[in-house]
C-alpha cells in the first residue's frame, strides 16, 4: 500500500516537473507581456500625467490622441513609411533572391553583402545614412563631383521628403533578410513541378509568373508579417536619422509614444497611443499565428 | 535539393543564354555595389581627417590614413556631459549582453524541450501565447516596466536591462528551440526513457548534444538583438549603465559646433563591430538555421 | 524471460477509441507478433506494454505482477525502435552502454557487457563509431545491442526491419529468430508485414481498427482464419473469396458459386464447416488459398474437385507461377510450381484442394467452422 502511494507520489512529481521548468518563463511572459499590456491599456483610460493615477476618464485620452496634430502626422507617416517599406523591401528582396538563385558564381559572397546590414543596429544605420544623405558633404557632393553640377538632394532637411530617407535606410537594412526568406522559399519548391512545366513547353518567364511566384505565397505572407512588424515597431531608426524632424515631420507612432510619455509627461495619452499600436499589430499578427499553428496541427 | 540546378535546365539554350547570364551578373554587381557603398564610405570617412573629408567626397579613399577619429571615439569623444569616449559603454553592453544571452537561450532550450517532448493539455495554446510575445510593440510595456524595475530596485542598472532582455528574448528562443525539437524524432526520447534516463538526463545527454545548430542560431539572434537594442537601453538604463547604442546616439547628437563625421563613423564602426564580426564568422549557420525555422509554412 | 498478460486493455484519445478490450496472454519464451494494417493500434499497444503510454482501462501483467503504474525503466523491458532511435551524439559503445550507465553500473563492468553484446552481434569493430557513420543494417544491430545488453525480461520490437532493404530484411529476420532461439527470450514484435509475422512468431495477434481479430499460432491463423479480414490479410497472394449461396442439391446442402454457370457452380460444403447449421439461401464466401489450386493428378489431398479455369495472365516469380484465373466470371488467383504446363489464354481443368477450404458468412465476415477455434476457446 505504502509502496504504491510512494509510486503515485513519484509519478505526480514527474508530471509536475515539466510545468515547473516552464514556470519561470510563464511567469515572465504572463507579467511582462500580458500583465503589462493590461496595465498600459488601463492607464490609457486614466488621466495619468507623470505618474500613474487611477482616475478614470473614459475615452478622453483617445479623443485627445486623435485630435492631436502630431499624432495625425505620425499616422500619416506610418502609412507612407510602412507601405513603401513593405512594398520596396518585398520587391527588392524577391528580385535579389531570383537573381541569386540562377546558380551564379560566388553566391555566398553576394548573400553576405546583401545581408550584412541586418547585423547592424538601427542606430548605426541611422548614423551612416545621416552621413550619406547630409546635404553638404554627402550624396549631393558625390553626384556633383561626377559632373552633374546642379544635382540637389536635401531630403533629410526637407519636411516634405524627410520621411522618404527613413524608407531608404530601412529598406537598405531589411532587403537582405527578405531575400533570405525568398531564397529559402525558392529552394524549397519541388523541382519536379518545374521539370513538368518545362516538359509542357512553358517559357522561363511564364514558369516564374505562373508557377514559382504563386508557390511562394506563404513566403510573401511571412515577409509581410515580418516587415509590418518591423515598420510599426520602428523607433531607433527615426531617432538616429532624423530625431523625428525636421520639426515633427518624421514623427512615427513609436516616437510619438516615447516623447509624449517620457518627455512631455502625458502618460495617459502615451498609453493610449501604445494601445492603438498594439491593436494594429495584433490585427496583423493574431490571424497569422492562428493560421500557422492550425497549419501545423494538421501537418 | 536546390531549385538552382533546375532553373539552369529551365533556361533556354542558344544565344539568349549569354546575354541573360550577363544581365544577371550586371544586376547583381550593381546591387552589391549599392549595398556595400555605405560600409565603404563609413570605413573611408573614419580614417580621414576632417580637412580631408571637406576636400573629398563620400567614396574618395583616404589619402593620409589616420586612426585619430577611432582613438577619439574610443577614448575622448563627448557623450552627454562626460568626454571619455565609448569604451565604458562598450563594456556596459558586454556586461548586459552576455548574461542576457545565456539566460534567454538556456530558458528557451528548456521551454522548447518541454513543449515538444513532454506534451500536456493546452501546450499549443501556451506556445501561441508566448509567440505573440515576440511580436508586441514594446511601447505597450514601457510604462509598466519602468515602474516595475523601480519597484524591485533594478531601475537604471545593468541587471534590470538583463531582466528586460530575458523576458522579451525568451519568446524568440522558445520559438527557435521548439521548432528545432519538433523535428527531433520522439522515438529518441522514448528510447532514452526505456534506458532509464530521467527528465534532466534526456535533456543534457540526448538532446543538448545534438542542438548546437539551433544554439548557434539563438545565440546570434539574441546577441545581435540585445547588442543592437536602443529602446530598452534608452528607457531603462541610467547614465552609468547605458549600452553602447544609446551612447552612440548621444555622441552623434552631442557634437557641438562642427559635426565630426569621422568620429561619428568610427564610433558607428565600433558599435557595429561585434555584430558584424559574429555575422561574418557564424552567418552561414545563422542563415541555415533561420531558413529551416522561419519558412516552414 | 517472463510471461506477459495483456488484460482487457482499452485506450481512448478523447472521443476516439484506438484499442478495444485487447486480451492476450503469452508464456515464457514466446515470440508474439502483433500484426495489422497501419492505424490498427498495434504500436499503441506496444507503447502501453512499454510504459511509454498509459491504458485507459485494463491491466498489463509481467510475470503475474501488474505494472500499469511503473515507469518504463522499472518494468525491466527493452525496446528496439523502427527508426532505431540511436543517440546521434554518442558512439556505438556509449549507445549500448547508456542504460547500464543510467542504472549506475561501474565503468569496467559496463565495458565487459558491451563487449560481450558487440561480440554476439558481430559489431565489435564499430564500437567507436557514431550512428551517422553506420549503414542501415549496422544501425539495426546496434539498436538490438542496446536492448540485449540489459538482459531484460521482455524485448519489444516496433517494426524494426521496415527501414531495411529487402535482402537485409530477410537476413535480419533469420538473425532475430536465431537470437530468440538462443536466448529463449520473451518477445513482442510489431509489424505490418504478414510474412514477418508468419516466419518469426510462435503466437500471432492480428489486429484491425483497435480490435483483436484473431490470436493463435501461425498455423491456426493461416489455415483457420477467424474471419475474412484475417483470411485476406495473412498470405500473399491473398486467399480467394468466392461468393456463393447455400442451396439444396440432391437432397443435401451444397454451395452454388455466383458468376459460374452450369454444374461447375455446384460444390459440396467444405469439411471444415461440416456440422455448422447452414440455411438454404444463406450468402457465404468460399475461401481458397492460391496454392490449393493444383494441376490435375499432382495433389496428395484427400478431397479434390476439378473445375475449368481460363488462364488470363501468368506471373512467374522464379520458384512459382502466380496465375490470374477466371472461373466463369469470377477472378481467382492461383499458385503453381514453376514447371507447371500452363499457357495464357487457354481454358483448362485444374484441381482445387478442398480439405482446408473455409466457409465464411458473407454478412458478418466470420468463418463458419464445425469445430471451435482452439485459441479462441482458450481466450
Amino acid at each position: 500500500m505504502a509502496a504504491t502511494e510512494r509510486m503515485a507520489g513519484k509519478r505526480r512529481l514527474a508530471n509536475a516537473l515539466p510545468l515547473f521548468v516552464l514556470s519561470p518563463s510563464l511567469l515572465m511572459v504572463t507579467i511582462g507581456v500580458y500583465g503589462f499590456m493590461l496595465f498600459s491599456v488601463i492607464l490609457s483610460f486614466t488621466g495619468s500625467k507623470m505618474f500613474p493615477r487611477f482616475v478614470f476618464t473614459g475615452f478622453d485620452q483617445y479623443e485627445r490622441l486623435f485630435s492631436n496634430p502630431r499624432w495625425g502626422v505620425a499616422v500619416q507617416n506610418i502609412f507612407i513609411f510602412g507601405g513603401l517599406y513593405i512594398v520596396l523591401a518585398t520587391i527588392l528582396g524577391l528580385g535579389l533572391a531570383i537573381l541569386i538563385d540562377q546558380r551564379i558564381r560566388a553566391e555566398g559572397a553576394f548573400r553576405t553583402i546583401f545581408l550584412y546590414p541586418m547585423a547592424l543596429s538601427f542606430i548605426v544605420t541611422g548614423v551612416i545614412w545621416q552621413w550619406l544623405l547630409n546635404p553638404g558633404l554627402g550624396l549631393e557632393r558625390l553626384v556633383q563631383g561626377w559632373g552633374w553640377e546642379s544635382f540637389s538632394f536635401k531630403w533629410l532637411v526637407d519636411p516634405q521628403m524627410a520621411i522618404y530617407t527613413v524608407v531608404i535606410a530601412g529598406v537598405w537594412q531589411v532587403a537582405g533578410f527578405v531575400m533570405a526568406l525568398f531564397l529559402a522559399g525558392l529552394r524549397g519548391i519541388n523541382t519536379e513541378i518545374l521539370s513538368a512545366a518545362r516538359m509542357d513547353g512553358a517559357p522561363t518567364h511564364k514558369i516564374y509568373t505562373r508557377i514559382i511566384i504563386p508557390a511562394l505565397r506563404p513566403v510573401f505572407l511571412t515577409a509581410f508579417v515580418v516587415e509590418a512588424h518591423l515598420a510599426i515597431k520602428s523607433y531607433d531608426l527615426v531617432v538616429a536619422l532624423t530625431k523625428g524632424g525636421p520639426g515633427f515631420a518624421t514623427e512615427l507612432p513609436s516616437t510619438f509614444m516615447y516623447t509624449t510619455t517620457f518627455t512631455r509627461n502625458e502618460m495617459g495619452l502615451g498609453a493610449a497611443s501604445a494601445t492603438v499600436m498594439l491593436m494594429t499589430l495584433a490585427a496583423i499578427i493574431i490571424p497569422y499565428l492562428y493560421s500557422e499553428l492550425r497549419h501545423e496541427r494538421r501537418g | 535539393m536546390s531549385v538552382a540546378a533546375e532553373t539552369v535546365i529551365l533556361r533556354r539554350s542558344g544565344s539568349g543564354v549569354n546575354l541573360a547570364r550577363f544581365a544577371v551578373y550586371a544586376l547583381l554587381i550593381v546591387a552589391a555595389a549599392v549595398f556595400l557603398a555605405p560600409l565603404v564610405s563609413m570605413v573611408f570617412t573614419s580614417l580621414k581627417s576632417m580637412d580631408e573629408i571637406r576636400a573629398g567626397n563620400l567614396l574618395s579613399p583616404p589619402g593620409a590614413v589616420t586612426l585619430e577619429a577611432w582613438a577619439t571615439a574610443w577614448n575622448s569623444a563627448c557623450i552627454s556631459v562626460s568626454c571619455a569616449g565609448l569604451k565604458g559603454y562598450f563594456l556596459n553592453s558586454i556586461r548586459m549582453v552576455v548574461p542576457a544571452v545565456l539566460l534567454s537561450v538556456g530558458l528557451g532550450a528548456l521551454n522548447g524541450y518541454v513543449l515538444t517532448k513532454w506534451r500536456f493539455r493546452g501546450d499549443n495554446l501556451l506556445f501561441g501565447a508566448m509567440m505573440f510575445g515576440c511580436f508586441i510593440p514594446f511601447q505597450i510595456v514601457l510604462i509598466p516596466m519602468a515602474f516595475t524595475l523601480g519597484k524591485i530596485g533594478l531601475a537604471g542598472t545593468t541587471a534590470g536591462l538583463v531582466l528586460v532582455h530575458v523576458v522579451y528574448g525568451v519568446c524568440f528562443t522558445t520559438l527557435f528551440f521548439r521548432n528545432f525539437y519538433v523535428a527531433v524524432p520522439d522515438e529518441l526520447v522514448k528510447a532514452a526513457r526505456m534506458d532509464g534516463a530521467g527528465f534532466w538526463q534526456i535533456f543534457t545527454r540526448v538532446l543538448l548534444p545534438i542542438s548546437w545548430p539551433i544554439i548557434v542560431v539563438s545565440v546570434i539572434w539574441q546577441f545581435t538583438g540585445i547588442w543592437n537594442d536602443f529602446l530598452f537601453g534608452a528607457s531603462f538604463a541610467g547614465g552609468e549603465s547605458q549600452p553602447i547604442t544609446v551612447a552612440l546616439n548621444n555622441l552623434v547628437n552631442t557634437s557641438t559646433g562642427v559635426k565630426l563625421y569621422n568620429v561619428d563613423m568610427a564610433a558607428a564602426m565600433i558599435t557595429a563591430a561585434p555584430t558584424i564580426l559574429i555575422y561574418l564568422f557564424l552567418g552561414r549557420f545563422f542563415l541555415r538555421g533561420l531558413m529551416a525555422g522561419a519558412v516552414k509554412g | 524471460m517472463a510471461s506477459l498478460d495483456i488484460e482487457h486493455i482499452g485506450k481512448r484519445f478523447g472521443q476516439v477509441e484506438v484499442l478495444k478490450d485487447i486480451h492476450i496472454g503469452i508464456g515464457h519464451g514466446d515470440f508474439l507478433v502483433l500484426v495489422g494494417p497501419s492505424g490498427c493500434g498495434k504500436s499503441t499497444l506496444l507503447n502501453i506494454i512499454a510504459g511509454l503510454d498509459t491504458a485507459s482501462s485494463g491491466a498489463i501483467r509481467i510475470d503475474g505482477k501488474v505494472v500499469n503504474d511503473l515507469e518504463p525503466k522499472e518494468r525491466d523491458i527493452a525496446m528496439v525502435f523502427q527508426s532505431y532511435a540511436l543517440y546521434p551524439s554518442m558512439t556505438v559503445a556509449e549507445n549500448i552502454g547508456f542504460s547500464l550507465e543510467m542504472a549506475g553500473m561501474p565503468k569496467e563492468e559496463r565495458k565487459k557487457k558491451i563487449a560481450a553484446v558487440a561480440d554476439l552481434l558481430k559489431i565489435g569493430h564499430l564500437l567507436d563509431r557514431r550512428p551517422s557513420q553506420l549503414s542501415g543494417g549496422q544501425r539495426q544491430r546496434v539498436a538490438m545491442g542496446r536492448a540485449l545488453v540489459r538482459e531484460p525480461k521482455i524485448f519489444l520490437f516496433d517494426e524494426p526491419l521496415s527501414n531495411l532493404d529487402a535482402k537485409l530484411r530477410v537476413e535480419m529476420r533469420t538473425e532475430i529468430k536465431k537470437l530468440h532461439a538462443r536466448l529463449g527470450a520473451t518477445i513482442v514484435y510489431v509489424t505490418h508485414d504478414q510474412i514477418e509475422a508468419m516466419t518469426m512468431a510462435t503466437r500471432i495477434a492480428v489486429m484491425k481498427d483497435g480490435i483483436l481479430q484473431q490470436f493463435g499460432t501461425p498455423a491456426d491463423i493461416y489455415d483457420r482464419p477467424a474471419n475474412t479480414f484475417v483470411a485476406t490479410f495473412m498470405g500473399s497472394p491473398a486467399m480467394n473469396l468466392l461468393d456463393a449461396e447455400i442451396v439444396t442439391h440432391g437432397g443435401r446442402p451444397a454451395l452454388r458459386l455466383d458468376g459460374v454457370d452450369g454444374d461447375a457452380a455446384i460444390l459440396p460444403i467444405p469439411a471444415t464447416a461440416g456440422a455448422v447449421t447452414l440455411q438454404p439461401g444463406q450468402k457465404v464466401a468460399l475461401g481458397l488459398r492460391p496454392e490449393w489450386i493444383t494441376e490435375p493428378g499432382t495433389s496428395r489431398s484427400r478431397e479434390v474437385h476439378s473445375l475449368p479455369f481460363t488462364v488470363d495472365v501468368l506471373e512467374p516469380t522464379g520458384p512459382d507461377i502466380f496465375l490470374a484465373l477466371r472461373l466463369g466470371a469470377v477472378e481467382v488467383m492461383g499458385r503453381l510450381p514453376a514447371d507447371a504446363q500452363v499457357q495464357a489464354g487457354e481454358t483448362r481443368i485444374l484441381d482445387i484442394d478442398y480439405t482446408k477450404a473455409v466457409l465464411f458468412d458473407r454478412q458478418s465476415g466470420q468463418a463458419l467452422y464445425a469445430r471451435p477455434q482452439p485459441a479462441q476457446a482458450a481466450a
